[in-house]
């Protein structure tokens, strides 16, 4: 039997997209949920750093919903076995954006600065516990779990903790804080700029050696070296490195650099993967195949038409919400002004445009 | 307890937790839109302060929703891996849909619509709101058409014991699922209504802003009255149609045991609710009801508890085909309970407001208070009914629940995703309960009222 059909390896890819396009999103959103606290030193900083990922994080973590849900449609066999095997760590990862998504939400909802500070702190380990175990997620799918014959997972939580994993979690929380930080950076006004700059500006270089060291190991781990994985590593690389160079000067050079290394990053590891869905560490021959994971042909076809006809759709109005609140934030912005609504009526009154076309305007 | 139980208990948990949400926001969605629409229409001020105030409360309704969303598209792998292996080539497609066309919308438009007061123009504002509530109504037609097929297998065939998709049109086309979407989505209107008019009415007593209220109220009074018959009347519809697909719920919803002619409908009756016919006392029954809104004659024949299930032996093997009797019992009475209820309310309540009596009513307005908890009640035992009365399959007449569960995770495992859950949720339960009825007394009296140069009050964080 073939280890996958032309339809199967189609679905693999999606999916992988779906994945990528979720860490670039989540990544950020992630990054800027840490340093909400650590950059923000009063309501109005932490507001305007809130509002920056105010209208974006909801439609980022469908990525995460529609990969679960794509999983599901397209490789039962896949789903079920990391599901159920990843058990507890997936648990973790769903308190945490459980608390997230309720902070962000409640977050201003209360009065007193207790009230925020509880929300804070849920908002900050609900993002790092999540970019910390998608990367130890990942590197045990690629790096082989036990699975037995019957493509069930007989391990427990602790043996996904191994050197490897924990330096691939260590690897993606540095990435995803320092493409948080970059975001910050390309997003704000003022001085919550200047610390986010700062900030991007040391973790850049922390994020791009773990991410060389994980990548690095990857592939010295390879029985034959996969001359593929070797070149969108090497570009992975070259993409943070580049981030570093401009992190300083062009956060939005910087940021396309993270946002291409975090897209070369994963997709080195799905390379490693392919033609698997998992890998068992107990005998290669339980090894989970694209075929043996997969749907039926019809449904795999039911599926691409579907997505076909709406994946353009998505980019597009998601591209618009990105252009429709592109300015920069500042806690000016936030000061006495209960709203940033208020401030595009402040901007009229100065005679702005209030439109929001300029270096500024509200949300 | 075994992890099976534990797992049982632990979707019944969050997936009741989850849809006190569901339908709320689709209904607060979809009337916010409404009176946006009136504002947009109209340039008056109050349905402005009426879409703000009501869209609050969707928001804080809809995040809750959203962060107890994935826990439910997570869990079928997670505690259910075997179902998941079972129904996958079919159950995953709608799953993927659901968030490739509803969700991706619904969270973006959403974003839009929060954030885009005053930068957007009026009309595409307008538009985003629309836009929301048309998707969430969506995403419900697609996890309906889902769990239709659990209800009600259709479009697939079996190879190498595994459920196989032959046709996505007839999954999507499901009669159950057209049923129990119509069901679905007007129940969510009435709970949406419901839950404006107790809070109208609380306002309405204390005189609060009575522009705003007396105006909500008289706009969703119809609604509320017309969604209340009309989702009984689709569920009887929907009745009828169990009685063919799953006798056996229906026979357990009435608690009848031995086949009979012209069996009337049980209201209220007392006894161990266990297959002997003896051990149940009915103590008010309406005669021949039953047969008649099951047949549709009044002499028609009733299948039994019993009866059914030494069919069911006969075809499936030896074991229990009965759900637990009771529940199913109770459930089924307190669902339409409650509609019949909240249908009473709403034609009260309309003839009130058409005599222009409505503010001055306070027996209506008092009642209507707590009769906010009514759809919430209603839908639970709803689904409860209609979950439960199902077992033991999962897949009706394919997989039954105790083959479906994870059978790698352990019972220790599952406590603790258990306890987690529960303790996180009954926590996050408070706290966003104290937020909503913090902001559901407060009225639409906000900043704008603070700072009258500033027409836009900002929903955002």
């Amino acid at each position: 039997m073939e280890d996958f059909t032309t339809l199967q390896v189609v679905w693999f890819v999606l999916i992988s997209v779906l994945w990528i396009g979720y860490f670039i999103l989540e990544g950020f959103d992630f990054g800027v949920g840490i340093l909400m606290k650590v950059l923000g030193r009063n309501e109005a900083e932490k507001r305007a750093i809130l509002h920056s990922i105010g209208p974006l994080w909801d439609g980022n973590e469908v990525w995460l919903i529609v990969a679960g849900g794509a999983t599901f449609a397209a490789f039962p066999e896949w789903y079920s076995t990391l599901f159920s095997g990843f058990y507890m760590a997936l648990f973790l990862i769903l308190v945490a954006l459980i608390v997230r998504n309720v902070g962000f939400e409640l977050w201003g909802k209360g009065q007193s600065e207790a009230w925020r500070n509880r929300w804070e702190w849920g908002i900050a380990i609900g993002s790092f516990l999540p970019a910390l175990l998608w990367g130890v997620a990942w590197a045990n799918i690629i790096g082989g779990t036990p699975i037995d014959a019957n493509a069930e997972f007989i391990g427990n939580f602790f043996d996904l903790l191994s050197p490897y994993t924990l330096f691939a979690g260590l690897a993606s929380l540095s990435i995803f804080f320092a493409h948080g930080a970059l975001f910050l950076e390309l997003k704000t006004d003022g001085e919550i700029r200047t610390r986010a700059q700062a900030v991007a500006v040391k973790a850049m270089p922390v994020a791009t050696a773990l991410a060389t060291g994980f990548l690095v190991w990857t592939i010295a781990r390879q029985d034959s070296l996969n001359v593929l994985t070797l070149i969108t590593a090497m570009a992975a690389i070259g993409s943070f490195l580049l981030a570093c160079a401009y992190a300083k000067n062009s956060p939005a050079t910087a940021f396309a650099g993270t946002a291409a290394g975090i897209a070369l990053y994963f997709t080195t590891q799905f390379i490693d993967l392919f033609p698997h869905t998992m890998i068992s560490s107990i005998s290669s021959t339980f090894d989970m195949t694209l075929n043996f994971s997969s749907s039926s042909h019809y449904t795999l076809v039911v599926m691409t038409v579907v997505a076909v006809l709406l994946l353009p759709f998505v980019l597009l109005y998601q591209g618009w919400t990105y252009w429709v609140f592109r300015a920069r934030l500042s806690a000016e912005d936030f000061g006495d002004i209960k709203t940033p609504l208020d401030l595009i009526d402040a901007r009229k009154k100065e005679g702005g445009d209030g439109s929001g076309t300029g270096t500024g305007a509200g949300r | 307890m075994t992890s099976l139980e534990l797992a049982r208990w632990q979707f019944g948990i969050t997936t009741l937790y989850h849809f006190i949400f569901v339908p709320l926001t689709i209904g607060l969605a979809f009337f916010t839109a409404w009176f946006q629409t009136r504002w947009y229409r109209t340039g008056d001020e109050k349905w402005l302060r009426a879409t703000r105030f009501w869209g609050k409360l969707m928001l804080v309704s809809f995040a809750m929703g959203v962060a107890t969303g994935i826990v439910q598209e997570f869990q079928f792998g997670m505690n259910w891996s075997d179902y998941s292996r079972f129904v996958g080539d079919i159950f995953g497609a709608p799953l993927a849909m659901e968030g490739l066309a509803a969700f991706f919308v619904e969270s973006t438009f959403l974003g839009l619509w929060i954030f885009g007061w005053g930068r957007l123009s009026k009309k595409v504002h307008l538009f985003t709101i629309w836009m929301v509530s048309a998707s969430t109504i969506l995403s419900a037609y697609f996890i309906l058409a889902a769990n239709s097929w659990m209800q009600h297998p259709v479009g697939y065939k079996m190879v190498d014991g595994k459920a196989q998709l032959t046709s996505i049109w007839a999954v999507l086309t499901n009669n159950t699922a057209l049923y129990a979407f119509t069901h679905t989505i007007l129940a969510s209107l009435l709970t949406g209504a419901m839950v404006i008019v107790g809070i109208s009415a609380w306002h309405l007593i204390r005189k609060n802003e009575t522009a705003v209220f007396g105006s909500s109220m008289k706009l969703v009074l119809p609604v509320l009255a017309v969604s209340a018959i009309v989702t009984m009347g689709v569920g009887h519809f929907n009745g009828n149609l169990m009685v063919q697909q799953q006798p056996m719920k229906m026979a357990a919803a009435d608690a009848v045991f031995q086949t009979q002619d012209g069996v009337g409908l049980s209201v209220f009756a007392t006894g161990d609710m266990k297959s002997n016919p003896e051990g149940l006392n009915r103590n008010i029954q309406l005669p021949n009801v039953l047969s008649f809104i099951t047949t549709g004659k009044p002499l028609g024949t009733v299948e039994g508890i019993n009866d059914i299930n030494a069919e069911y032996q006969q075809k499936y093997g030896p074991g229990e085909y009965a759900p637990v009797i009771w529940i199913a019992y109770w459930s089924w009475r307190v669902m339409i309970g409650c509609g019949m209820l909240m249908a009473l309310l709403g034609l009260v309540g309309w003839w009130l407001a058409r005599r222009g009596r409505l503010e001055d009513s306070a027996r209506f307005l008092k009642i209507a208070i707590p009769a906010a908890a009514l759809p919430f009640i209603a839908s639970s035992a709803g689904w409860v009914f209609t979950e439960m009365g199902r077992q033991p399959w999962v897949v009706f007449g394919l997989l039954k629940t105790q083959d479906g569960v994870s059978p790698t995770v352990s019972s220790a495992e599952v406590w603790i995703t258990l306890v987690g859950f529960t303790l996180l949720y009954g926590v996050l339960a408070v706290i966003a309960g104290k937020v909503f009825f913090r902001l559901a007394a407060k009225g639409p009296k906000t900043e704008d009222e603070e700072d009258p140069d500033n027409p836009h009050l900002g929903m955002a964080y």
